[in-house]
């Protein structure tokens, strides 16, 4: 788990061994996400990158279902309407994002249709449960341990990103195949919802403040009694290291 | 919490209403939160080429290593080289039928830049080139004058802010996975080769990827704090 070094020097892990572990809120200070920089409760600006900070977002669940809930509206024109229109041989054809996975799968590219179909159902259908159930899981009782649900999060971050991949193809397609009266593909209105469905996804993800799936978890914050554990904190970190 | 872990003798507990001012600025310093979950460490110098990790949540808070401005430096300097042979020099290049055509990155933005497709044309535009390019810009202006030893220019903190919250929109690796895609989509209708912009792209995205492996947030933003340059 912690790669074998030792993390702490001996008299604070010591010390945090015999402690409960002490956020930041509840030891009544205010952590930047961003620099990990400490300040007082009531700090509106971080000094260390000076960005805005807050113990808690207060708005974060509802920007998330906001952003999700935009994501999901225009993730339905995605799949309706055409993402390709090719004409070979004045030959017109539209083909939707199930279009294109089924004319791969008939292709025989077996491999490329699955990432096509990952990247562009799987991943986007998944991410929205996987959103919604992290928004909901913070104000209410879980089956997954805090652990599981920041894993889960970290995951729904990392990959989101790559459902630009039809984006891309579509782009790359459409800039490429310009052969006159041969072959000519454009982009249809379906890849501009499909990004905006992406980039609303990814913002919704953004909003998500990590700290409110460890908080559901713990116990609440003792209201102001900060003092004690302020200075059980501070106490241990005068212990002069060797 | 652990009233209990008080160590006897300690005097410095103000009543419960004392305004926070009582905790100084040196004592802040010797605090870090996890950005993930806002559990407390104390800030200890950790070891190079080691992580250490959030004692609640697991997730790495520092993993400084050895010479990583240099080398983040450097390898930003030689991404932006190759960003620009990566968007002018052709991409790819289609034949079929008698005609002929040569892509480059730079064509296939301004091929959405008709009607309803122009808004299609800026978002790839700035995910597969604009972002990466600001980020890396961003990058080597926090760091350079570190790395001579000098206080940070002006504004580094809120450039290094920049260049942090635009990674998850910087897309060049996924758009090489893109690019994959299209060949075998076309593979069957024509004939298509790749140009150097291909490889000079390939190359950008493992050099960025590396780039990111060395870079540690909270030792950046530790440096920077150092300068008086605000």
């Amino acid at each position: 788990m912690t790669s074998g070094t030792p993390v702490f020097d001996a008299p604070v892990s010591e010390a945090l061994a015999h402690t409960t572990l002490v956020t930041a809120r509840n030891a009544g200070l205010v952590a930047c996400h961003r620099c990990g920089q400490v300040h007082a409760a009531g700090t509106q600006t971080c000094r260390r990158c000076a960005g805005p900070i807050s113990s808690r977002d207060p708005h974060s669940l509802q920007r998330v279902w906001a952003w999700l809930i935009a994501g999901i509206i225009v993730y339905i024109p995605a799949n309706t309407y055409p993402m390709l229109l090719t004409s070979t041989l004045g030959d017109q054809q539209e083909s939707t994002i199930m279009g294109g996975f089924v004319d791969l799968m008939h292709h025989g590219s077996y491999a490329v249709a699955l990432i096509v179909f990952f990247a562009s159902v799987v991943i986007p259908m998944s991410k929205f449960a996987a959103i919604g159930y992290l928004a909901y899981s913070v104000r209410s009782r879980s089956a997954l341990d805090p652990h599981q649900r920041h894993r889960l999060y970290e995951v729904v971050e990392f990959i989101g990103r790559w459902s630009m991949i039809d984006v891309f193809v579509v782009a790359i397609l459409s800039a490429l195949v310009q052969l006159g009266s041969v072959a000519t593909i454009n982009p249809g209105i379906a890849a501009v919802s499909f990004a905006l469905s992406v980039a609303f996804t990814m913002l919704s993800a953004q909003s998500i403040d990590p700290r409110l799936i460890w908080d559901a978890s713990s116990p609440p914050a003792p209201p102001f009694s900060h003092d004690a554990t302020v200075s059980s904190v501070s106490a241990s970190l005068k212990d002069p290291s060797p | 919490m652990s009233r209990s872990a008080l160590p006897t003798g300690q005097t410095e507990q103000t009543s419960a209403s004392a305004p926070r001012a009582d905790i100084g600025a040196d004592m802040l310093k010797t605090l870090v939160a996890c950005p993930q979950c806002d559990t407390l460490h104390s800030a200890v110098a950790v070891d190079l080429d080691t992580r250490a990790r959030c004692k609640r949540c697991h997730a790495v808070l520092l993993a400084p290593r050895r010479d990583a401005f240099t080398k983040i430096t450097v390898l930003a300097i030689t991404s932006s080289i190759m960003m620009v042979a990566a968007v002018f020099f052709p991409f790819l290049t289609l034949e079929a039928g008698g005609f002929r055509n040569a892509t480059s990155v730079f064509d296939a933005v301004l091929a959405f830049s008709s009607g309803l497709m122009i808004p299609l044309s800026v978002a790839v535009a700035g995910l597969i080139i604009l972002i990466p390019f600001t980020r890396l810009l961003a990058i080597i202006y926090t760091l350079w004058p570190l790395l001579k030893g000098r206080p940070p220019y002006a504004h580094a903190r809120a450039m290094f802010r920049l260049a942090e919250g635009l990674r998850p929109w910087s897309m060049a690796e996924i758009f090489i996975v893109g690019v994959t895609v299209a060949l075998v989509k076309v593979a069957g209708l024509a004939s298509v080769s790749l140009g150097p912009a291909f490889w000079a792209f390939v190359g950008l995205v493992l050099v960025t990827a590396l780039q990111d492996s060395f870079m540690c947030r909270l030792t950046v933003w530790k440096a920077l704090d150092q300068g008086p340059s605000r």
